[in-house]
């Protein structure tokens, strides 16, 4: 008879604890929020404040990557695209009390997509010329139609925070979560628990399980480490590898490596025909053989293992494997074989002579990368390039800049030879890597702004990344963009590197944690975490 | 205070000797990264440790030096002869062209170093070998530090031409060329001397801080700037504390350099 009343008694206090209500959350922001205004937000801890304290219609759900009912129970694209139609959850209230209706989420649209706002969400709506027009179609009932369709349109409600049209408290009245309470600039945050929150748990108790949430503006990643390993802070979301080594190392149950994340690292020569390069120098960075024998003359395993410490993997292409649906798994790494990489280039009319290559003119093959400075990783994965290259008899020299004068060679001067950056992406939808793709983009690295497409394989890249917009059968879409990563695979006018893990730390102290690829790694799921009573009960 | 000298000095020379001596010492090449022992404990083939590359701490700590050791000397050389031209021309001609000279060396003085050479260093081309990366960071140092010791020097310049023995060489019918050559610059000498001891260390210590910031001198090629750049996290070099050994070099070198140069500053 005591057997069952122990599991009975152990169940409760289980339940209790893991349920633990109250308590404030505690963890760093790098950096000061540059604004509390969700449709003005673009900087990585203004977008921590909007996901902690922003309600949506719907929600990626960072576990699954599938979309998520929030604030609408259901939604629907028609129209070719073009409209999409919301039915609002009832009875629902923003956090100063005032009722959430269609009117709301009109009103977000409108200030949205008012190029007088020059909202960087915004931007993501824009898909050609003409006005956005919202229709409240009853009290819970809007849509939405844009002046051409746009593809993966639900998706980007992810990361539209609805604001209040009626509140005179403006955005500091909320859906989300949690409510901002306290900010004390250039120190910290703290958050409230958002006492008109509208989800509940499976017992229909309303979340979110702690009280409040409190944000240290930390820049030092030193300091940040030893206030959670002190038990000051309760997680660090994003850690570097030497760092989670060096907790992985002291306290196991703290580190936690989610696998792969969307982050990559890559490199790309100069291939702007009007640089002011030697013509030698261009006719090597714009042959596919030439990069393709750099890519293949690089140890990516190398990379990952010394300069990641084995947190990071060997990058495929242009789609990380932690993107679900959009990854071609058709693709597979390229090989570390220099030997191959030499009959690449033979094919150019390279040769070794002695140690050196030289090209069929007889000049040394010699060039430079430039890297930001300060990113020792960076600096590591390039000093790794060169002794790499060295193999293959290419000297290549580092040259590390600071990040204005990079940006002034990399998009006005195009005086560079190679570069060396990464991406982290947020987003999951080719969509948001039109500007990268397309020709015509200036954001298209190694050849920016062009006029018309000037090879063959970028006209194909435009025509499969244009068609994949336009289209909105997912798995039409899926079958484009596949293309468009073989095309990348093989003429590599990016040569991806690294996808780094998502490595972070997290106290023992909080329950309820599931560490993930996508951001926000650890608190995706806020509203689900709690304290352990000791610690809930000593703030 | 003369032993401590003497011990200084010996320091120096034997620092120097093992770095000019680093080919035969050094148990590696600088740059080989032994990719399968990065962040090595020191051992006895390698005597500190491999860095996070895998590179032998020990070569890299002796070639790093030669390059901060040879090129500071050479940058305080040339801002010396930079100061002296300046500052002494100044001095001794005085009145309006002193004025100028120093007005522009109080606009130079004004302007902050760092961001400077950062600009500078980001105009220059970029495929630029290591070597030669680092011979333009010492030349733009040595160039961009003449004017704090031109201030000085213009101040002796002055006090000189206006002393008996110049006002004496005047009278027996001294020209301006042989009045500052065989007059002023031997009187200059002292300060000169004690200018260029004094920036030694100091371009080491601007060498470091552009290391630290990743502008320093490029890789694979190392220097004290790099290697201090290992210490930059904390709780990394905790537990791995023969990571000091270029630091506490580097103390002992700086320092050892202020004691010669109190013997320098000696009236003779």
């Amino acid at each position: 008879m005591k057997k069952p009343f122990f599991f009975i008694f152990f169940f409760i206090m289980t339940a209790s604890m893991m349920a633990q209500s109250g308590g404030e959350l505690r963890f760093c922001l790098h950096s000061e929020p540059k604004t509390l205004n969700p449709v003005l937000m673009e900087d990585d801890s203004s977008e921590t404040i909007r996901y902690l304290t922003g309600g949506v219609l719907m929600r990626v759900n960072r576990q699954t990557q599938e979309l998520e009912p929030e604030l609408a129970t259901s939604w629907k694209v028609t129209d070719a695209g073009k409209t999409i139609t919301f039915q609002l959850r009832k009875n629902v209230r923003f956090s100063d009390g005032t009722s959430f209706t269609a009117a709301d989420v009109a009103y977000t649209m409108q200030l949205l997509m008012d190029p007088a706002t020059h909202s960087p969400t915004g931007d993501a709506f824009r898909s050609g010329d003409g006005k956005v027009q919202t229709k409240v179609l009853a009290k819970n009932r809007i849509s939405i139609t844009f002046p051409s369709p746009i593809s993966g349109l639900d998706k980007l409600f992810d990361q539209v925070a609805i604001m209040s049209a009626t509140s005179p408290l403006k955005e500091m009245a909320v859906l989300g979560p949690y409510m901002v309470a306290e900010n004390k600039a250039g120190s910290y945050l703290l958050l409230k628990r958002n006492p008109n929150y509208w989800k509940r748990d499976a017992n229909g108790r309303q979340l979110p399980y702690i009280d409040s949430v409190r944000l240290d503006i930390q820049q030092n990643r030193d300091i940040e480490m030893v206030r959670l390993t002190h038990g000051e802070i309760d997680l660090i979301n994003s850690l570097d590898a030497e760092y989670f080594d060096k907790l992985e190392s002291t306290d196991r149950s703290m580190a936690h490596d989610a696998g792969v994340s969307l982050d990559a690292e890559f490199m790309w020569f100069n291939q702007v025909p009007n640089s002011p390069l030697p013509a030698y120098k261009k006719a090597w960075f714009t042959s596919t053989n030439f990069r393709r024998a750099i890519s293949e003359s690089i140890n990516r395993s190398d990379m990952a293992r010394i300069v990641f410490r084995g947190h990071a993997q060997a990058a495929i292409g242009p789609v990380s494997p932690a993107n679900k649906f959009w990854f071609n798994a058709k693709l597979q790494p390229h090989p570390f074989d220099q030997k191959a990489a030499l009959q690449l280039l033979a094919q150019d009319g390279f040769h070794l002579q002695g140690d050196t290559l030289r090209d069929r003119d007889g000049h040394a093959v010699e060039f430079s990368i430039m890297t930001n400075s300060g990113n020792k990783y960076r600096e590591r994965m390039a000093t790794m390039m060169q002794q790499d290259l060295s193999g293959i008899g290419i000297t290549l020299n580092v040259v590390t800049l600071d990040f204005p004068s990079l940006i002034e060679r990399m998009t006005r001067s195009f005086d560079y030879e190679a570069c060396l950056l990464g991406l982290v992406n947020t987003d999951l939808d080719p969509n948001s890597v039109m500007n990268i793709w397309l020709s015509s983009s200036e954001n298209h690295q190694w050849n920016p702004g062009q006029k018309t497409p000037a090879t063959a394989w970028e006209a194909e890249i435009d025509r499969l990344m244009k068609a994949q917009a336009s289209s909105l059968d997912p798995n039409k879409r899926k079958e484009y963009f596949d293309k468009v990563q073989e095309v990348a695979w093989q003429q590599e006018p990016f040569i991806y590197l690294i996808n780094k893990n998502a490595l972070s730390a997290v106290s023992p102290s909080l329950h309820n944690v599931h560490p993930v690829a996508l951001r926000p790694q650890v608190y995706w799921n806020i509203d689900q975490l709690s304290l352990t009573s000791e610690v809930a009960g000593n703030r | 205070m003369k032993y401590a000298r003497l011990v200084a000095i010996g320091i120096l020379v034997a620092v120097a000797a093992a770095c000019l001596l680093a080919n035969f010492l050094a148990p590696a090449p600088y740059a080989h990264q032994y990719r399968e022992i990065p962040d090595a404990s020191p051992s006895h083939q390698h005597l500190l440790g491999t860095d996070d590359l895998g590179r032998d701490r020990f070569s890299r700590l002796l070639y790093g030096t030669r390059v901060s050791l040879l090129l500071a000397p050479a940058a305080a050389l040339l801002s010396s002869l930079l100061a002296g031209l300046i500052g002494g021309i100044a001095g001794f001609a005085g009145g309006r062209t002193e004025r100028m000279v120093m007005a522009a060396t109080d606009l130079f003085l004004s302007l902050p170093w760092l961001f400077l050479l950062i600009t500078v260093r980001a105009v220059l081309p970029l495929n630029v070998a290591p070597l030669t990366s680092v011979i333009i960071t010492f030349a733009l140092l040595g160039c961009l530090g003449w004017a704090g010791a031109a201030r000085v020097i213009c101040a002796d310049a002055r006090t000189f031409s206006q002393s008996d023995f110049l006002v004496q060489a005047r009278a027996t019918g001294s020209s301006g060329f042989r009045l500052l050559w065989r007059h002023l610059i031997p009187n200059l000498r002292p300060i000169l001397f004690a200018q260029f001891w004094i920036s030694i260390p100091v371009f080491i210590l601007t060498e470091a801080n552009l290391g630290i910031l990743g502008l320093g001198v490029a890789e694979p090629l190392p220097s004290w700037g790099s290697l201090l750049r290992e210490l930059e996290s904390f709780s990394t070099v905790s537990t791995q504390p023969w990571q000091f050994v270029p630091l506490i070099l580097f103390i002992v070198v700086v320092s050892s350099f202020h004691l010669v140069l109190t013997r320098q500053e000696l009236p003779t």
